[in-house]
């Protein structure tokens, strides 16, 4: 076991650097200057000038050496400083040491994303079990269309549909951002549900649209699990149908889902991106779109590397998780 | 699930065509009369974040928005263009315009009680030409011969040659204090996320990615600011912005052409915001590259100014928020020349002169075609600019009816401009120009400037305009700059580099129970300092410090 996680952790290293590798010359290849926002069309701007920005950003190097250079600070866990105009280290506006932990970035990020993951396996577990169990019947079909829909809808244009509705109609729920502007007012009660108000639209967005793929997931799983011999042993001993479902049959159907969950990191960092700049949250994905734009390079690295690693940490979860669950694998 | 889906279903079609009026009880009536008082907040949305507060350093329209209230400069633009003191008290120009000599105010202080003085601009005038300060605004600063402080309240420069834009440049970029900033690096001092400067508001907090919260100025040399906060908050999407104005959490913001006439048309917002209208300092053109064999003819491109309907672009893209442009200056300031050659929309005319540019449809596929050559040509624009986009949708329709075939291609703004522009590889561009206060375009037309990265990508090529050019930048006496520029104006209506289509429309809205906004050519927000909500309508609780 541990010489299998050793085994693992240390095959991380090399992936790791292919996605470095291949994210930085990526990156580099799109037209365009982190400087560019300074000399982009800016008639006081000299060619002299010019160049000596890039001098000063080490732009005037080649690709390689910029790449080495950024991978020899990076194994000392330096992502280096910003290239926007305020040259701020990068891990200091990913993990801002000066903000209260609740309003770091990285974290803002993590936490609705898992809240939404238990949100969607709160919602979609028991709906693919339902659906299974009462396969073709009305409430299936029903289920099966509302997740589709689900996911077809873009998640900025029901965002903007459920602030409308709730936050100007109703006037029920706050539209955008993290807290409201008088919340150092407030009382600790009013400061819990001041920020639980302003994460209910974001987090139930974020998951509307991760509903399908898990409830249909778990729907065929538990469809194949019922039809196994097991199965049909158990029901013809006379245990009840509830005790042979959830007990019997749910343990086996739910290993596919836990392989999922770990594929499902990176689609939520990139589904991060779109709901915080709807939402105004101010998270990772926020920064990593304002990055881009810019062609702040060490700042799209950091956040490319360290949404990476925790891809590669899911993986390597949900291998140890089945590994947990399924006796089979572990004698391997 | 789909209990909650029918709820939204129904919610929707009760309440979608009922707007909000739960604010109206908060009685904010335009016309309540009131005397001005201190205290409440505006509240403002942006969609990006500033960088960094030292205006010499920032590149973005953020950060100068913020930066603009926190540091003055020595001179300023007045209601009417004309240039005033500000932090200069007044100043003098030698008669052979080579030397200024600014005389400042007396007693002005920094946030923290330090006298600013000369030495002050002189620390910022050695920062900005430093070799190791990152910096996009150095130019103005290297024509400057010699810099002198004879005495605490006098700043004096010399020029190695008259610079007419020198004047305005000593604006706020290059103001900062020597005190706190000697000696060090400004790059590497927290100074930009916490700037000490003299202007109306300071920095009270700044929440990264949420909002930046400015107090007044107490001390302000011109005043304390009625208003106690600016509140700046970080709103990405341009739609949630409009949805948390509506719902009464900002007080300021930019509309867009179909907001401003279509959106914002309803009791609730008449009732609870006032709009202003103004022309922007800006103008949006159709390009030709000169160097194109197509556009080498003057004839050819009077026709497609004669076949497009500038009048129409305005109204239809812009929802008539904006007025069709004639040359590169705005109208109604006093670099705008108004008696240039314009071009009617005149099918027949812009027929006529292709047709004597030896231009025939000989094919009969209704495209025009000489040497065997059809008219065709892409005009390419930039992406996430839906008003370009539609104007070039217009022009191509307009001009297909004259025989011209033309496509449109739209990409993203760093692969356009080093891939395209740099590199001219492009037939037709519409782009737009923000045009300074200052009438000062030599970096766009004279000649000198067509190296790659060079504004003049056009290529456009006349000696008079290249002399008028230099003798407009020579000299102070604005009736001599006048002329030149007006002269610039109708050699440009003549030859036509660009198609100059639309100056637009600047549409903000601030909620109705802000008093003393003044419009003016140069915008609204110059005297913020002035504005102020009477007692009874403040809405925010004030702040002792």
């Amino acid at each position: 076991m541990t010489s299998y996680l050793l085994k693992r952790l240390f095959e991380m290293i090399p992936t790791l650097l292919g996605i470095t590798i291949i994210s930085f010359f990526i990156i580099h290849l799109a037209p365009g200057k982190p400087t560019d926002v300074l000399t982009e069309m800016n008639p006081k701007i000299t060619p002299e000038a010019r160049e000596k920005l890039e001098k000063y950003y080490g732009l005037d190097k080649p690709v390689y050496t910029q790449y080495r250079l950024w991978l020899e600070r990076i194994v000392k866990f330096d992502f280096g400083e910003s290239f926007s105009t305020d040259r701020r280290p990068v891990i200091e506006k990913i993990w801002d040491r000066k903000q209260p932990l609740l309003e770091r970035r990285l974290l803002i990020t993590f936490g609705i994303n898992a809240l939404s993951m238990l949100l969607i396996l709160m919602i979609a577990i028991p709906i693919g079990i339902f659906s299974a169990t009462h396969q073709y019947s009305f409430y299936d079909k029903i289920t099966t269309v509302t997740v589709f829909v689900g996911f077809a809808t873009p998640a900025f244009w029901l965002a903007l549909l459920l602030m409308i509705l709730f936050g100007i109609q109703l006037d029920w729920l706050p539209i955008s951002g993290l807290k409201s502007m008088d919340y150092d007012t407030l009382s600790v009660f009013g400061k819990v549900w001041d920020r639980a108000k302003h994460l209910i639209l974001p987090v139930f967005v974020s998951s509307f649209g991760g509903l399908a793929g898990l409830s249909r997931f778990m729907r065929s799983s538990m469809l194949e699990v019922i039809r196994q011999d097991y199965v049909t042993v158990a029901r013809a001993k006379g245990l009840r149908e509830k005790k042979v479902i959830y007990s019997h049959a749910l343990r086996n159907a739910l290993l596919p889902i836990i392989t999922l969950l770990g594929l499902s990191v990176p689609g939520l960092i990139g589904g991060s991106v779109i709901f915080e700049n709807i939402f105004g949250i101010p998270g990772m994905g926020q920064l990593f779109y304002k990055g881009v734009m810019m062609r702040d390079y060490p700042l799209v690295m950091g956040i490319l590397t360290i949404g990476a690693f925790f891809t590669l940490l899911g993986n390597l979860m949900a291998d140890i998780g089945y590994m947990l669950a399924d006796p089979r694998i572990r004698t391997k | 699930m789909k209990k909650i889906l029918y709820l939204i279903l129904i919610c929707i079609i009760i309440f979608g065509c009922r707007h909000k009026s739960a604010e109206t009880g908060k009685q904010a009536k335009q016309d309540i009369p009131g005397e001005p008082a201190y205290g409440d907040a505006l509240i403002t949305g942006s969609i990006g974040e500033p960088s960094i507060l030292i205006p010499m350093l920032a590149g973005d329209s953020a950060s100068h928005e913020i930066a603009g209230l926190i540091f003055n400069g020595l001179v300023k633009y007045d209601t009417d263009l004309s240039v005033i003191g500000d932090l200069a008290e007044s100043w003098d120009i030698s008669p052979d315009g080579l030397v200024i000599t600014f005389h400042l105010r007396k007693g002005v202080k920094w946030f923290d009680g330090v006298e600013f003085t000369a030495d002050d601009i002189m620390f910022g005038y050695k920062t900005i030409i430093n070799e190791k300060t990152p910096t996009a605004y150095q130019e103005d600063y290297l024509q400057v011969n010699k810099a002198e402080v004879p005495d605490k309240y006098t700043f004096r420069v010399t020029y190695k040659k008259p610079f007419a834009p020198a004047l305005t440049s000593w604006g706020a970029l290059v103001i900062l204090p020597k005190h706190l900033l000697e000696g060090k690096d400004i790059t590497k001092t927290d100074f930009g996320r916490n700037p000490t400067g003299m202007g109306p508001y300071k920095l009270r907090t700044w929440t990264s990615g949420q909002s930046l919260i400015l107090e007044s100025n107490r001390d302000y040399f011109q005043g304390r600011p009625y208003i106690d906060r600016y509140i700046y908050k970080i709103i990405p999407d341009p739609a949630t912005m409009f949805l948390e104005l509506q719902a009464g959490e900002l007080d300021l913001m930019g509309l867009t052409p179909i907001q401003y006439t279509k959106q914002t048309e309803t009791a609730y917002f008449r009732e609870n915001f006032q709009k202003f209208r103004y022309p922007v300092f800006a103008y949006t053109y159709l390009g030709f590259n000169l160097k194109y064999p197509l556009f080498e003819d003057k004839r050819v491109r009077q026709a497609i100014a004669y076949a497009i309907d500038k009048k129409e672009i305005v109204d239809v893209v812009l929802f008539g928020l904006g007025k069709p442009a004639t040359g590169p200056y705005v109208p109604d300031t006093w670099p705008y020349n108004p008696d240039v050659k314009t071009y009617e929309y005149d099918l027949q005319k812009a027929r006529d002169l292709l047709r004597e540019a030896g231009w025939k449809d000989t094919d009969g596929d209704g495209i025009l075609d000489k040497g065997g050559r059809p008219f065709a040509f892409t005009i390419l624009t930039n992406m996430g600019n839906s008003l370009r986009m539609n104007t070039a949708t217009i022009i191509q329709w307009k001009l297909v009816k004259i025989g011209i075939k033309v496509d449109i291609r739209v990409l993203e703004w760093s692969t356009f401009v080093n891939e395209f522009i740099d590199k001219r590889r492009f037939q037709a561009v519409i782009l737009g120009w923000s045009i300074g206060l200052d009438p000062d375009q030599y970096d766009i037309w004279h000649s000198g400037k067509t190296k790659e990265k060079e504004f003049n990508f056009v290529s456009y090529k006349n000696p008079e305009v290249d002399s008028l050019l230099e003798k407009g930048r020579r000299t102070f006496n604005i009736e001599e700059r006048k002329k030149a520029y007006f002269k610039i104006q109708e050699i440009l209506a003549e030859e036509l580099p660009y198609i100059f289509l639309y100056v637009p429309d600047a549409t903000p809205v601030v909620h109705a129970r802000f008093k003393g906004i003044k419009p003016s050519p140069i915008g609204i927000s110059y005297n913020l300092y002035r504005w102020n909500v009477p007692k009874s309508l403040q809405r925010h609780a004030s702040m002792e410090p």
